[in-house]
Parts: structure tokens; C-alpha cells; sequence
């Protein structure tokens, strides 16, 4: 009985000896938590989470004050990552804050923009070029679709277009494969 | 155990010793040939068309930039665009002609999506402009890779990678083998074949040239044992070229693939991240080579190319075609179309594509265009699932596990997809040739693959747009801190000197340089605070209907056309534009009635929206919770918002005062 | 629209099964010529069971029907359990088998193509550990049996369990030599005295070790016809042969030498049968081997060491659950990468 008692003692002595040491030994340093869900955040800074940027909305999260389903620009391949990197369960998109839809960039009328400046300030990526009283434009390269310079423009010369599908951005799409018989007169284009 | 087994399926299968001692590659298939059919007939020239579209996206990498207008006459040869970047390729005039069209016209690729292409109308009299040959033993390598850079060639096998990037040396390695790949392992494809067979004697001249430009020592031609007549010829043209050998590899799809091929004649297995030249060989098409010969000799451009025109026409057989022929007139010159066609696949049975509509041009990658019909090329069954049967494994000429790339690529886990190595697959299709349950495997991994790399490219944009957002965080904070100093300074200045109108107007017109709000407002607060109240409101009113109207007319006029112009053209003018110079300041206030009660009313607007807004939810919530760095993140970028209030609320009080 | 390749050459699934079903069919009449024609109708009780369960479960799964159905993939799994049952097996027991077989194993795991495990070995191991006494009460060959049964006298003892008046039980069954050697050896016998036994053949079981080399000649067609790799009975056999060698070399008094291990119980019809179902197999070459030997190694320690007198049902379930770490630590080298 008291030799039993002993070889578990000196098993759990043991373990937690070698656990202790191999913690030491085998630290790994990761990326502190936020950066990593920032990483995951598709940076667009638009702030439709409730936080005024990606990073806020990360530090949020890291705090666990925010959820992992109020961002729609991240969609729902952002949500399955950020809960996988959380540990949590994944939880489908909050509609509160808005839905996931094409990635649009912002486009200034020329003939209505007015020189304004209000959509310069707005942007958080610094992507309208333009000075007081000169006619704005946006680099479309370096828009992220955030929609925060609609709601400042005073005579509304800003629209989203959506990204057009080139030959160069296409993408192959998913095979569809019928698992029924197709019929004989429409199976081949 | 595997050699044991090799030995005996040799036994078997009987090996002839002319391709015994080749280095095999695992897999590969053997569809059946369908070579003869268009080998019967010797290569013909297809007559001018009447229409020539020549898309900029003939090759891969960066777009040309076009060197011609609309209404341009031009001469065979000329240069029509020219490239731009590291990896582009120039577009030449296949005859001489008026320019008709620079516009989106549907090109052959696989989206069957229009792209930008410049449209030339023959004038029949195919003139050519000066020619200047090349005297390429006499010249700086330098120069002749930059001349090869003016040529337009590309890989006429398919890839159609610019050619002067492949003889560019890379002063890393030493290339000492050049190796030819006439192999033409896809079923009906035979431009190649008789390339080599009419013109063996300027394919090796080329193979001359190209081996000079490498500076490689011994070349190897590669022809699979399918085309008796081809080895025939090189080896005959091959003597007048020293330590230059003829090496017939076994009829084995996929073993026209560059790093098969090399592995096949020299048994050296390219690192899978690493380029052929990193261990000393290059690997040239047969077309390729001989475009290069035609180049320098000659002083042609890449203006035509060998097409195979094959399945369901009446008299198929191999075409010089002129690049932006339309396809009809191939298919009228083989003959038409037999009955029952259905479509045209551009490329090989096993590679190939179908080509989105019979309006496309012969493009410098169309080696070859099979009419189909479903008789030649039965619709796939309707796909069973996988029983891991694993014949697509014994068939992967990479040795990948394709039915482990199936599954992760169906569900979408693109990461264990690429561990698995994804990115090694060549799409030869292999795989999907021996699957018994039907399954589309190179469909999936071409989903896989583009899924990933605009995933690739969406990180990359994600991290651009953190890297500015976070330097335009520190800018503000930077602002707001010189600001203050200012303030602090000019309160000391104020008491000892009374020079204030001075400061200010330093301070406006450095403000103004950073596009900082407060600036412009306090600027214009001079000239706003003199204007009457009525005057003003009938100007608000005029600026409102000036601004309704540009928009009704922006609305009607084409949008499409402005698009354009702002991504491409005046992204560059607009960062010209913050300069200011006195003239422009005067004519400003010549208008700044009028615009400054323009923006009075916007930002009378503004505020109704904002507010509209706030009232929408759009407005940052779920911070009652939030903890203190969180709160204090949030209210240090709601200041800079408060800032921007300020002001247009500063400007709203001195316009109505 | 079409995508590239455009051309296949492949034989459709259901082509690879039906000569799957086409190797099994010399072994069907060896086992006809042994031990009568009982066997033709326990297949066809388990081939209807199969079928109409497998109907069933799609329809409940509200997949097509048709397509599944005639992919023959539930016809194998239903031969392969009733060639692995005792030939006079009740019929009750023929369709609890397959119906665990095509609805637990098959179908509550997602039908074909994602099963983990061999269908028919997890209905033979459920009524072997449910019905351990019918499942080793094998009946004697017909060339032992003290009394003939004819095919009308075995069709009514399967469905009713009920002999010819005249006829005992024990006169029609015998213990197989695997189970006998097994008791006998546990009593301290030799081997060679056990072997005297007539129920002991040439190489096997007398009898059984014809329809033992009749599998043998129907996985040969199989490899003939690449319908199955090398690997897996290459690898299976020669395990299981070296290690009944090395225990027969230790104490041949002790062990059966590796000739009896390879003709007896259900070791061919394992080698070429059971364990190339690919569905539940590894997939890489390598792995074949690791899985092959694997079963081999299990079904020798069971059947010497175990508490059944053949383990092959055990073994390979056992390594089905190795499959997915077997086939991960197994990955061939892709072309242009260094050994990892």
C-alpha cells in the first residue's frame, strides 16, 4: 500500500519536473495575441465591427471584449479564423454590423467634387490624393473599400464600383459536379 | 524491390534500346496520338484576313504600353506596343495597315473574359518597314538581349514567357546546356512535328544563336519516338552544330514538361524552388528557337506562328497564321467544320481550354485548335466519389498524392493543400485521365490554386493597408503635437511683436501642405466673414442647382469612360496638384464666393448625413464595456473626428456670423 | 462547359468491382465443390440484404439511387462476408451481418468512398463477438462428413435450422484445423501428432485448401488486370510467411509451419481481397507495405496467441484505424524535393 502510495508520489514529482523543465526549455515566443487576430483582420479600417479600425477591433478582441463575427469585410472564411485562433466556437456573421459583399473601391466624380478635403480626412488609408479647392481622386490600388469617405462628401460625388472581373484577377471557379446523369440534349455547351 | 520490378515490366513491355538509356520519369500516361491526322499535308500560309485583333495580353507577365493611336497607319513589322517592366513582351504589326480600334475585344483565355486589344485593317499591300538584322556574333550580349527584348517573342510551346528573360544572364549560374524541347507530348498537337521536319536546318541556325546568347556548350534535342521523321531531320541538321545531340525519349505524356524533359535527357531533377539555370540548363521550344533565328537573320519580329488546326474540319493540317487572324479564317482555310461540331478547344486535349466563342484571334500561345464534338470528346460522366484508389497517385508525373490534394482542395483547406504541395502540380491531367469515379481532380486544383494566390494578394494588400493606416495614425499624432507647439509660440510671439496677420498666413499655407482642415478653414475666414447674409444665401441656392446639374449630366454621360481615366491616367496629375501658385490663388478668389457658399451648403449636408448616420448605428458602439486601452485607442482617434467637427462647425459660425 | 483534360481512360468503378466480383468466382466454386451449394444461397441472401439496404439508406440519405447502387460496391462487400461465414450459417445471421456491414459500417459513415473501415470485416467481427458458437461451427468438408447434406437439405437447415431426421449435427460440422489446432495445442500436443488429424490436408485444411488456392488464382487475375498494386498481398503473404517461419524455426513442435498459415483460414482471400479494399486502405506505396505487414503481424499473434481461431477480421480493422497516421508519415517524395 505505502510502496504504492510512494511510486505514484515519485511518478507525479518526476512529471512535473521534466513538465516544468521542458516549459523552460522549449518557451516558444508567439506574436503577442493582438497582432496575430490583426493579422487575420482584412485591414480595411472601416470600422463597421464598432471599433474605430482593425486594430482597435483586435485589441478588442484579444481583451475579449469584442466578438469574432463583426466583421464583414473579413466575411466568413475571417470569423472560421479568428475562432480557430481564439479557441472558441465559430459563430456565422452578425448581421448587426453589416454584410459581406464585393470588394468595391470609392470613385470621385470629378465634375461634382468640390475640393473639400472632408473625404482626405476621412480616408484611413490615405488613399485620396487632392489639396483644398482641387479636384480629389482616389488611388485605386490602395482604396480598401471602407465607405468612410460616402458619409463626409458634401454633395455625394463619391460611389463604390465594384472590382470588375479581368483576366488578370480572374479566378478558377469551384467544379460543379452533377451527381445525376445530365440529360443527352443538354450536357455539352 | 523497384528495380527488380522495373527490370521485369521492361522485360515485358519489351524496351527498344534507343530509348533505354533515358532517366523515366514516375507516371505519366498514354493517351492516343491523333498525330497523322495533320501531318498528312505540308505547313501552309493562311492569306491575309481581312481584320487583324491582336490582344496587349498575349504573353505572361506586365501588359505592353501602346505605342499607337486610332487612325495610325502602320507597316509590317512596326512596333505597335512596347514592353513594359521586367516581364513583358513588345507587339508588332503582323502587316501593314490602319489601326481601326484600341478597345476590349473577347481574347482566348480560359475566363472568357474581353481584354484590351488594338485592332488593325490590312491594306493588302503587307509592306514591310525596314528590317535591320542583327549581326549577333559581333555584338554585345547586353545589346542582343535588349533587342531580343523589342522582338515580341515569347515561348511559342504555351507558356508564352518572354523569351529575353530566358537569355538574360542572371550572373548567378552558368548555363551549360541547352536543351530543345521538341517532345510534343499532347495528343493531336503536331506544329512542332512539322516545324522540324520543313525547317529542321533554321531550327538548328537558332538553336546556334540561342546557345551563343547562353553561353552553353552542349545542346540536347528532346523528340518523343512518335515522330520518326522529325528525328530524322534534326539529326541530319543537328551535324552542322558541334556537341549537339539528338535524344529520342519514349511516347509518355507528360514528358513535353520542362522539368520532365530535362530530367528524361540529363536525369537531373530540378529543385522543386529553384529555375533550371540555377543548375546550368535552359530549355528552349522548337518554335522558339527558330523565331530567334528569323529575328536576328532577318530582322522579323514576332508577327505569325505555326498553328495545328485538327478534329472535327474537313482537311486539318498545320497553318503559318499571322497573330489577331481571326480563328474563322483558319477553320474556313482547313476546310470548315465537319458536321456536329460543337466548340473549339484552344491547346491540347489534356491542357487545353475551350475557347469562349469562334470571335477570337490566333494569339502567340494557340499551338494548336481542335474542333470538337461530343463524339471526339465525350462529356465526363457524372462524378462518383473518391474510393482512394490511388491510380491518380500512380499517374502523377510529379509523384504527388492527388487524391490528398482532392480532398483538402474540395474542403477548401487551402493550407494543408499546399503543404501537401499543391504548387508543384504541373495540370497536366494526368490524374483526372485514369479516375475511375470521373472526378475533375485538375478542376480542383486550379480552384485551389487561384483561391490561394488571391489570397496571397489579398494579405499582401491588407498588409499595405495596416502599414498606411498605421503611418497615418502617426502623422496625426505628429500634427497635433507640432500644432500645439505652434500655438504655444505664436501666443509668445503675440505679446512681444504684433506682426499677427504675418503668422497666420504662415501657418494657413503650411497647414494647407498637409491637407489639414483647420488650415483651410481659417484661411478662408477673412473673406467669409465680410459677405452679406443675402447674397450669400442666393449663392448657397445657385450652387446647389450648379452641383444637381453637374451630377444629372455626370450621370448621362458615359461612366464607364471616366473610370478609366481616373485609375489609370490621373492618379499621377492629381499628386501634382497640391502645389499652388500665386496665379491660381488669384483666380481662386476670384470664385470663392461662390465656392465658399458651395461649401457652406455641403457642409450643411454633411452634418444631416453625419447625423443620419449616427442615428443608423454607424457610429462606433459596444465601447460601454470596452477596457481602458481600448477606450483610450478609441477616444484618441475620436478626438482627431472631434478636431474635423470643430472646424467645419469653427467655419459654419464665421460664414453665418 | 468542358474542362481539360478532355479525354479519360479509365474503367469505371463499377467495371473494377465487377472483376473484383469476376476474381472471387473460382473461389465460389471451389467452395461449391467443398462444401456444397449451400454457399450460393447464403451470397444471395447477403447480396439482396446488401442491395436493399443500401437502397434504403440512400433514400433516407436522399442521394440518387441508381448511380450508387449499380457502382456494385455493396455487392463485394455482401460476397466478401458470406465467403468469410460458415458455409451453413443461419440465415438470420447472413443479414444481421450485412445489414451491420452496408448500414453502420457503409452508410452512417457517408456510403462509398468514406468509410474508415472494411464494411464486411466490421459485420463479420460483430457477429463473431454477438455469436461466437454458430460463428466457429463450421460444417466438415463433403469429402469428411460422416453424412452427405444435399443442396435442398442445406437450404432448409439455413433457413429453418432443422436437419433430415436421420442426420445429427455433429455428423455434418467439424472444428476447422486452425480452431482444433488451437485447443489441441492448449492440451500440450505436438504439432506434428495434431496434423494426423484427417481434417489436416496437404497444405491446410483438407478441402478448404482448394478454395484456398482458387482466391489464390482470382487475386492473381486481379493484379494481371491492375486492379490491385503488388504491394498489399505481396507484402501481407511474405509477413505472414516469415514470421510463421521464425516461430516454426524456434519450435516447430509448438507452431504450424508457414505453408499451413498461408493455406488455411482466410488468408488469401485477405492477401487479395480484403485488405486491397482501397476505401479503407493507405494509399501511398509505402504505406501498402507498413499496411499489409501490419495485418499480417496482428493475424498471426491472434491466431496463435489469441482468442479466435483466425484474426484476419481483427487485423484489419486494427490497422483501418492506422490508416490516416500511415498514410501522413508515408509520403512518397515529390518530384524535385530532397528526402524529409
Amino acid at each position: 500500500m505505502l510502496t504504492a502510495l510512494y511510486i505514484m508520489l515519485g511518478l507525479a514529482l518526476a512529471l512535473g519536473i521534466m513538465l516544468g523543465i521542458s516549459a523552460l526549455l522549449f518557451k516558444v515566443e508567439g506574436d503577442p495575441l493582438v497582432a496575430r487576430i490583426d493579422a487575420i483582420l482584412p485591414q480595411t479600417q472601416c470600422g463597421q465591427c464598432g471599433y474605430p479600425g482593425c486594430k482597435p477591433y483586435a485589441t478588442a478582441i484579444a481583451k475579449g471584449e469584442a466578438d469574432i463575427n463583426q466583421c464583414p469585410p473579413g466575411g466568413d472564411a475571417g470569423a472560421r479564423a479568428l475562432a480557430d485562433l481564439m479557441g472558441v466556437e465559430y459563430k456565422p456573421l452578425n448581421a448587426e454590423h453589416g454584410l459581406p459583399k464585393p470588394k468595391a473601391v470609392a470613385f470621385i466624380d470629378e465634375n461634382i467634387c468640390i475640393g473639400c478635403t472632408l473625404c482626405i480626412q476621412a480616408c484611413p488609408v490615405d488613399a485620396i490624393l487632392g489639396a483644398a479647392k482641387h479636384m480629389h481622386t482616389i488611388i485605386a490600388s490602395e482604396c480598401t473599400g471602407c465607405e468612410l469617405c460616402l458619409a463626409p462628401c458634401p454633395v455625394d460625388c463619391i460611389t463604390m464600383e465594384p472590382v470588375a472581373e479581368t483576366p488578370d484577377n480572374w479566378k478558377w471557379k469551384y467544379p460543379v459536379i452533377p451527381i445525376k446523369a445530365i440529360p443527352a440534349d443538354g450536357g455539352h455547351v | 524491390m523497384n528495380s527488380i520490378i522495373q527490370f521485369a515490366s521492361k522485360l515485358i513491355r519489351g524496351q527498344t534500346a534507343e530509348t533505354a538509356n533515358v532517366h523515366k520519369f514516375h507516371g505519366g500516361v498514354h493517351p492516343e496520338g491523333h498525330k497523322q491526322l495533320s501531318t498528312t499535308l505540308p505547313i501552309a500560309k493562311l492569306a491575309i484576313p481581312e481584320k487583324l485583333v491582336l490582344p496587349l495580353r498575349q504573353h505572361v507577365g506586365y501588359i505592353p504600353k501602346v505605342k499607337v493611336q486610332v487612325g495610325d497607319h502602320v507597316l509590317k513589322g512596326q512596333m505597335l506596343a512596347e514592353a513594359e517592366g521586367t516581364v513583358s513582351a513588345a507587339i508588332h504589326a503582323p502587316t501593314s495597315g490602319t489601326i481601326t480600334a484600341i478597345s476590349d475585344a473577347v481574347i482566348p483565355h480560359p475566363s472568357g473574359l474581353p481584354d484590351m486589344c488594338i485592332t488593325l485593317t490590312p491594306d493588302g499591300k503587307d509592306e514591310w518597314t525596314t528590317l535591320q538584322p542583327v549581326d549577333w556574333r559581333n555584338t554585345d550580349k547586353k545589346a542582343l538581349v535588349a533587342s531580343l527584348r523589342a522582338s515580341g517573342i515569347v515561348g511559342l510551346g504555351g507558356a508564352t514567357f518572354p523569351t529575353h528573360i530566358k537569355v538574360r544572364a542572371d550572373g548567378k549560374s552558368q548555363v551549360h546546356t541547352l536543351i530543345l524541347n521538341a517532345a510534343e507530348c499532347e495528343p493531336y498537337i503536331t506544329c512542332d512535328d512539322m516545324l522540324m521536319r520543313e525547317r529542321a536546318d533554321e531550327i538548328v541556325k537558332g538553336m546556334e544563336i540561342v546557345k551563343f546568347l547562353l553561353g552553353a556548350e552542349n545542346s540536347i534535342v528532346g523528340i518523343e519516338d512518335n515522330k520518326p521523321e522529325a528525328t530524322a531531320a534534326m539529326t541530319e541538321a543537328c551535324k552542322a552544330l558541334p556537341d549537339t545531340s539528338v535524344k529520342v525519349v519514349p511516347t509518355l505524356y507528360p514528358s513535353g514538361d520542362a522539368r520532365r524533359l530535362i530530367h528524361l535527357v540529363s536525369g537531373v531533377e530540378i529543385p522543386h524552388d529553384k529555375r533550371s539555370t540555377d543548375v546550368g540548363i535552359q530549355v528552349f521550344n522548337v518554335a522558339t528557337v527558330l523565331a530567334i533565328y528569323r529575328y536576328f537573320t532577318l530582322g522579323e519580329p514576332a508577327i505569325a506562328r505555326i498553328v495545328t488546326i485538327t478534329g472535327s474540319v474537313n482537311s486539318p493540317r498545320n497553318f503559318e497564321v499571322l497573330f489577331g487572324s481571326p480563328l474563322q479564317t483558319l477553320i474556313d482555310a482547313a476546310g470548315g467544320v465537319k458536321a456536329g461540331t460543337t466548340h473549339f478547344i484552344m491547346g491540347g486535349p489534356m491542357m487545353g481550354f475551350d475557347l469562349p466563342t469562334i470571335d477570337v484571334p490566333i494569339t502567340k500561345a494557340a499551338n494548336c485548335i481542335i474542333a470538337a464534338t461530343p463524339n471526339l470528346f465525350a462529356p465526363p460522366p457524372p462524378a462518383m466519389p473518391c474510393i482512394r484508389c490511388a491510380r491518380c497517385a500512380d499517374a502523377c508525373p510529379v509523384n504527388l498524392q492527388p487524391q490528398e490534394l482532392y480532398w483538402f482542395s474540395k474542403s477548401d483547406n487551402f493550407e494543408k493543400a499546399r503543404d501537401y504541395n499543391l504548387f508543384d502540380c504541373i495540370e497536366c491531367g494526368c490524374c483526372t485521365y485514369v479516375c475511375p469515379s470521373n472526378i475533375p481532380l485538375v478542376q480542383y486544383y486550379r480552384y485551389a490554386k487561384s483561391e490561394i494566390i488571391a489570397a496571397d494578394k489579398a494579405k499582401e494588400a491588407a498588409d499595405l493597408a495596416r502599414e498606411r493606416n498605421e503611418f497615418r495614425l502617426a502623422r496625426i499624432e505628429r500634427e497635433k503635437l507640432e500644432r500645439a507647439q505652434k500655438h504655444a509660440e505664436r501666443a509668445a510671439t503675440n505679446k512681444a511683436e504684433s506682426a499677427k496677420t504675418e503668422s497666420t498666413k504662415v501657418d494657413a499655407t503650411k497647414a494647407e501642405e498637409v491637407k489639414a482642415v483647420p488650415a483651410t478653414t481659417e484661411s478662408e475666414k477673412p473673406a467669409s466673414s465680410t459677405s452679406a447674409d443675402d447674397a450669400k444665401k442666393v449663392a448657397i441656392a445657385a450652387a446647389i442647382e450648379r452641383a444637381k446639374a453637374l451630377k444629372a449630366a455626370a450621370a448621362q454621360a458615359g461612366e464607364s469612360q471616366k473610370k478609366s481615366e481616373v485609375t489609370t491616367a490621373d492618379a499621377p496629375d492629381a499628386s501634382g496638384k497640391p502645389v499652388q501658385t500665386e496665379d491660381e490663388q488669384a483666380k481662386a478668389e476670384q470664385a470663392k464666393k461662390d465656392k465658399q457658399a458651395l461649401i457652406a451648403a455641403a457642409i450643411e449636408r454633411a452634418k444631416a448625413q453625419k447625423l443620419a448616420a449616427a442615428q443608423a448605428g454607424i457610429a462606433p458602439k459596444n465601447v460601454e464595456d470596452a477596457s481602458p486601452a481600448v477606450k483610450a485607442e478609441i477616444s484618441e482617434i475620436d478626438a482627431i473626428r472631434e478636431k474635423a467637427k470643430q472646424a467645419v462647425k469653427a467655419q459654419d459660425s464665421d460664414s453665418e456670423a | 462547359m468542358n474542362r481539360s483534360p478532355y479525354i479519360t481512360d479509365a474503367p469505371a468503378v463499377s467495371i473494377i468491382m465487377l472483376k473484383v466480383l469476376l476474381a472471387l468466382v473460382p473461389g465460389i466454386f471451389a467452395y461449391v465443390w467443398i462444401y456444397g451449394g449451400g454457399i450460393l444461397v447464403t451470397i444471395a441472401l447477403a447480396t439482396i440484404t446488401a442491395l436493399v439496404s443500401e437502397a434504403a439508406l440512400l433514400k433516407l440519405r436522399q442521394r440518387p439511387i441508381r448511380p450508387y447502387l449499380s457502382d456494385l460496391s455493396a455487392v463485394v462487400t455482401a460476397w466478401l462476408l458470406a465467403l468469410a461465414l460458415p458455409p451453413l450459417a443461419p440465415w438470420w445471421l447472413v443479414v444481421v451481418g450485412t445489414l451491420f456491414a452496408i448500414v453502420i459500417a457503409k452508410q452512417l459513415y457517408g456510403g462509398l468512398g468514406y468509410n474508415p473501415f472494411n464494411p464486411a470485416m466490421v459485420g463479420y467481427a460483430v457477429l463473431l463477438i454477438s455469436f461466437p458458437i454458430i460463428m466457429t461451427k463450421w460444417p466438415a468438408p463433403l469429402i469428411l462428413a460422416q453424412t452427405q447434406l444435399g443442396f435442398m437439405d442445406q437450404l432448409h437447415f439455413i433457413f429453418s435450422n432443422t436437419l433430415p431426421t436421420d442426420v445429427k449435427i455433429d455428423a455434418v460440422t467439424s472444428a476447422t484445423p486452425l480452431d482444433y489446432l488451437k485447443t489441441q495445442l492448449m492440451l500440450k500436443h505436438e504439432v506434428s501428432g495434431i496434423a494426423q488429424v484427417p481434417i489436416f490436408g496437404v497444405w491446410g485444411a483438407k478441402g478448404g485448401e482448394f478454395v484456398t488456392a482458387a482466391y489464390l488464382l482470382g487475386g492473381l487475375y486481379l493484379l494481371q488486370q491492375r486492379i490491385i498494386s503488388w504491394h498489399l498481398p505481396t507484402a501481407f503473404l511474405a509477413t505472414l510467411a516469415a514470421m510463421s517461419l521464425v516461430f516454426y524455426a524456434v519450435n516447430p513442435a509448438h507452431f504450424a509451419n508457414p505453408l499451413f498459415h498461408l493455406m488455411s483460414g482466410a488468408s488469401m482471400l485477405c492477401a487479395f481481397f480484403i485488405i486491397t479494399d482501397p476505401i479503407s486502405g493507405p494509399t501511398t506505396p509505402r504505406g501498402k507495405l507498413y499496411f499489409a505487414a501490419g495485418v499480417a503481424v496482428f493475424t498471426y499473434l491472434i491466431r496463435v496467441y489469441g482468442g479466435y481461431p483466425d484474426g484476419v477480421a481483427f487485423a484489419v480493422l486494427i490497422m483501418n484505424m492506422c490508416v490516416p497516421l500511415i498514410d501522413m508519415h508515408t509520403q512518397p517524395r515529390v518530384f524535385g524535393h530532397t528526402k524529409n
